[in-house]
């Protein structure tokens, strides 16, 4: 049994998924190519997309993935961070504009 | 950044044995991954066979001026492996008599051969249809005797392919040495001033992008498009097409793969993106290498590898057509360089 929880070799394996489930495992990686597709969208800026996301999901994988994704796409290392930076700031910002809950509770309660 | 070769540094990795030996064991000995041979075979496109000669690809010798971080060939200003004019005189000699409609120079960095415009001047007079020069570009501004290269490239209507990691200073600096991209710049400017890679331009300028890590390149088209955008947008330059290469796991990008923790990935990575369309069109079918000292090889990789064309004719000065049409070529694991996704040559992609 593995000592931790992520293995970077599962990501590979990601494939295997649609063993126990072929139909659903199958339309899954169809619609997530297509979604990665020269669209309206470059490539190059869903690339970027998917490395924010990466970050506030905080999914190992996929942040291995979309590092690797954007250097091969010629991404550099300044547009990656300015990239996290658009999800941190997402992620903080849902938190702190929930403090204008608390304030209308505190406001209700104790005005 | 390291100034001198592997070689001069007495390193072990700079013995092509050496090199061989990696690539021959570990998670290819154990079976982990496939070999190159076995996995061709699985297409029935083992043995490799060469094609008819269309590309003689010449390296005129070791010596650069730069000591680039990944480079397949451990150049650099400490190598004194240099082509003779006696050498330059057999391949003239050879072109003469072949069909080969490409003539490309290479090294090192090849005008630092002493020789290099004696030998472009009299090659050029037999009239190949395509003569490139693979030129760092820094070279041209390296000294003042290298400033009037790219008249000399007019003059002798030299088709120019250059390396250009990157649109950014950062990248390409890391890659490639403090100070080279500014340097890269002014010559890439110098050369659109002669008319070299504008729009419309016989005067040809091509760009050869390879990854600055352990990735794989990305699509060429798209680099190629991002490439014409910044270089345009920030320095005004205009080039003709990019040719995305892929590292080949050999020399100092070997010693840096194995250095970093990257190898076995990397090996995986190329083994994954394999494609048996590109193995059909892989450059060594239609190309031949000839090193400093006028020996035959499938490809420069090969040379670097001291794994010599599998043919009687073994030598420039006695290149026999017939012996080497049709010879069973060489391959080790390094192969899967050229044989991932789109595939990689010196030209750029092949499938």
């Amino acid at each position: 049994m593995n000592k931790t929880y992520y293995d970077p070799a599962d990501l590979k394996k990601f494939g295997k998924i649609s063993e126990w489930n072929q139909e659903l495992g199958d339309k899954f990686f169809d619609y997530y190519g297509k979604v990665f597709e020269e669209g309206h969208l470059s490539a190059r800026e869903k690339s970027l997309i998917a490395l924010a996301v990466a970050h506030t999901e905080q999914c190992p994988y996929c942040i291995d993935a979309y590092t690797k994704d954007g250097l091969q796409r010629g991404i550099t290392k300044e547009e990656m961070m300015e990239a996290l930076h658009v999800g941190a700031a997402i992620k903080s910002g849902a938190t702190l504009v929930h403090g204008v809950q608390m304030m209308n509770k505190v406001n209700k309660l104790d005005g | 950044m390291a100034t001198k070769s592997l070689k001069k540094q007495g390193k072990e990795i700079a013995n092509s044995n050496k090199q061989l030996e990696i690539l021959s064991n570990g998670i290819f000995k154990s079976g982990e991954l496939p070999t190159f041979k076995n996995k061709i075979s699985e297409t029935n496109q083992f043995p490799l066979k060469a094609k008819k000669l269309e590309i003689l690809q010449v390296n005129v010798g070791y010596m650069c001026n730069q000591v680039c971080e990944h480079c397949h060939v451990d150049a650099g200003p400490d190598r004194k492996e240099i082509m003779t004019r006696e050498t330059m005189q057999q391949i003239i000699d050879v072109i003469k008599t072949t069909g080969a409609h490409t003539l490309d120079l290479t090294g090192g960095a090849p005008e630092m051969n002493p020789n290099f415009r004696w030998f472009v001047e009299e090659a050029s007079k037999v009239g190949v249809k395509d003569f490139i020069v693979r030129s760092n570009l820094t070279i041209i501004r390296a000294n003042k005797k290298y400033y009037d290269l790219p008249d000399f490239f007019k003059k002798h209507n030299i088709h120019v392919v250059s390396s250009m990691p990157h649109w950014t200073r950062g990248k390409t600096d890391k890659q490639r040495g403090e100070g080279v991209f500014d340097m890269s710049i002014k010559a890439l400017q110098e050369l659109n001033d002669r008319g070299y890679g504008m729009p419309e331009s016989n005067l040809k300028l091509d760009l050869v992008y390879n990854p600055s890590g352990a990735f794989l390149p990305g699509d060429q088209a798209t680099m190629e498009k991002d490439f014409k955008k910044a270089l345009m947008e920030d320095f005004g330059i205009s080039f003709h097409n990019l040719f995305a290469i892929t590292n080949l796991p050999i020399a100092r990008f070997l010693d840096y793969l194995i250095a970093s923790e990257n190898y076995e990935d990397y090996m995986y990575a190329l083994v994954e993106a394999y494609n048996p369309a590109a193995v059909e069109n892989v450059m060594c079918t239609n190309t031949l290498s000839v090193s400093w000292d006028g020996y035959l090889f499938d490809c420069d990789f090969n040379q670097m590898l001291e794994l010599p064309v599998n043919s009687k004719s073994k030598h420039i000065s006695e290149y026999k057509e017939e012996l080497l049409e049709g010879r069973n070529i060489v391959i080790s694991q390094h192969c899967y360089g050229c044989t991932a996704g789109a595939g990689s040559s010196c030209q750029g992609v092949v499938a």
